[in-house]
């Protein structure tokens, strides 16, 4: 069961983390559309990072789960 | 006018068609169930994402490519030997000239003891194959320079020359400086070698090549020794001496620069090691969904889910790869960036 909520709190942290970037891109991209593209780039590899964190914890979580 | 009229539209029909099939066929057998036991989901997912002796295609007799084994002990030598001797008939795992196979890991039969295992396992030649593809595609856009230089390029030097010039436009030259080009080279095939390798683990069948720590480690420890090789002067000074900080915090800081010195390329393993596994964990985990619930309707959603995500997990592959360079050269360039006046 703590493998369980693990995972939920990690899905979480990525959907806190991921929506705020995404937020502050939606943002900035309204602020200024002619930098759109560039902000779009940087949104999207910061969010494979944020991403990365919350996989991490659900690797943990599966090997606690599975052993 | 057909959609099949110019050969672009003729090879997107193509691909999208063979894509949809082959993401959408879920290839999972396990020969080790009988069909009264319950179908054990993690034992699959963690038999497909980990490495193997044999490489297992399709149930059958000629489904499973048997790869060498090649172990070396103390007391026996070397050994090499084909996986096929670790199976009898009825695909039950065997003793075989004094090794046994536990785990995917080989002991000694009679002390029980761990030898070094160097085989071919399905990791290994997923390398191969990887670095074959990486040979033959680059020389290739190579010898297209060679013939055609000055004139515009066609074939497959116009499909890679964008993706090159990106690597050093946007990846390797802001971050190194000058000196970039002595990196290039070794930076431009770290990120096609990831880039490649995702891709090759995403098809069907295949093995999960950039997902295996020690595939990443090695990676990251190239990393660590040309950033701490051609770490400069200034370099070290600012990991044991750091300048613009007050004398009583200095030992401090120099105690979590050089853990900073491991962390780096720890975290560069990790990065690439989780965000390709837990995709292929999450692709799994859909499959196996089908054999769970043993009904076509949930395969079909699932085979729907399984198409997007795998989607998702093909833009995943292409910003690991961007990822691991971009800390790469930042990391170097830090290393050999000119002293600042403070």
């Amino acid at each position: 069961m703590g493998a369980g909520i693990g995972a939920g709190l990690a899905a979480i942290g990525a959907g806190i983390g991921i929506g705020r970037i995404g937020g502050s891109a939606m943002e900035g991209m309204a602020r200024q559309p002619e930098a759109s593209g560039k902000i779009q780039g940087a949104m999207l590899v910061i969010a494979a990072l944020i991403e990365v964190a919350a996989l991490f914890a659900l690797v943990i979580c599966l090997m606690v789960a599975l052993s | 006018m057909s959609v099949l009229s110019n050969k672009f539209s003729r090879f997107t029909v193509l691909f999208a068609l063979l894509f949809l099939v082959g993401c959408s066929t879920p290839s999972i057998a396990s020969e080790t169930e009988s069909d009264t036991t319950k179908f054990n989901a993690s034992e699959v997912i963690l038999h497909h994402v980990m490495d193997d002796h044999v490489w297992h295609f399709f149930d059958g007799h000629q489904g499973t490519w048997f790869l060498p084994i090649i172990v070396y002990s103390s007391e026996r030598g070397m050994d090499v030997f084909s996986s096929r001797n670790f199976y009898n008939e009825h695909h039950q795992v065997v003793e075989y000239n004094g090794y046994k196979l536990e785990h995917n890991h080989i002991y000694l039969a009679d002390s029980g003891k761990a030898v070094l295992d160097i085989s071919i396992t399905k990791n290994v030649t997923m390398l191969l194959i990887n670095a074959i593809l990486l040979l033959l595609v680059f020389l290739a856009v190579a010898k297209a320079y060679g013939k055609s230089s000055g004139k515009a390029p066609k074939g497959i030097q116009s499909f890679f020359e964008p993706i090159i010039v990106f690597v050093r436009d946007e990846i390797v030259k802001p971050n190194i400086g000058h000196h970039y080009e002595k990196y290039l080279p070794y930076l431009l095939t770290l990120f096609f070698f990831i880039l490649f390798g995702n891709f090759l683990g995403l098809l069907p069948g295949a093995g999960n090549m950039t997902g295996n720590i020690a595939v990443t480690l090695t990676l990251a420890i190239f990393t660590f020794l040309i950033t701490n090789f051609s770490g400069n002067k200034a370099y070290w000074g600012h990991i044991f001496w750091t300048p613009g900080v007050p004398m009583a915090l200095r030992p401090i800081i120099m105690l979590v620069e050089v853990i900073g010195i491991f962390t780096k390329p720890f975290s560069l393993t990790i990065r690439l090691f989780v965000a390709i596994t837990a995709g292929h964990i999450v692709l799994l985990s859909l499959i196996c969904l089908a054999f769970i619930f043993k009904s076509v309707y949930v395969g079909a959603g699932a085979s729907l889910m399984v198409l997007f995500i795998s989607l998702i997990e093909l833009l995943v592959a292409g910003i690991q790869a961007y990822v691991f360079t971009l800390f790469t050269s930042l990391y170097i360039g830090m290393a050999t960036a000119d002293h600042e006046h403070h």
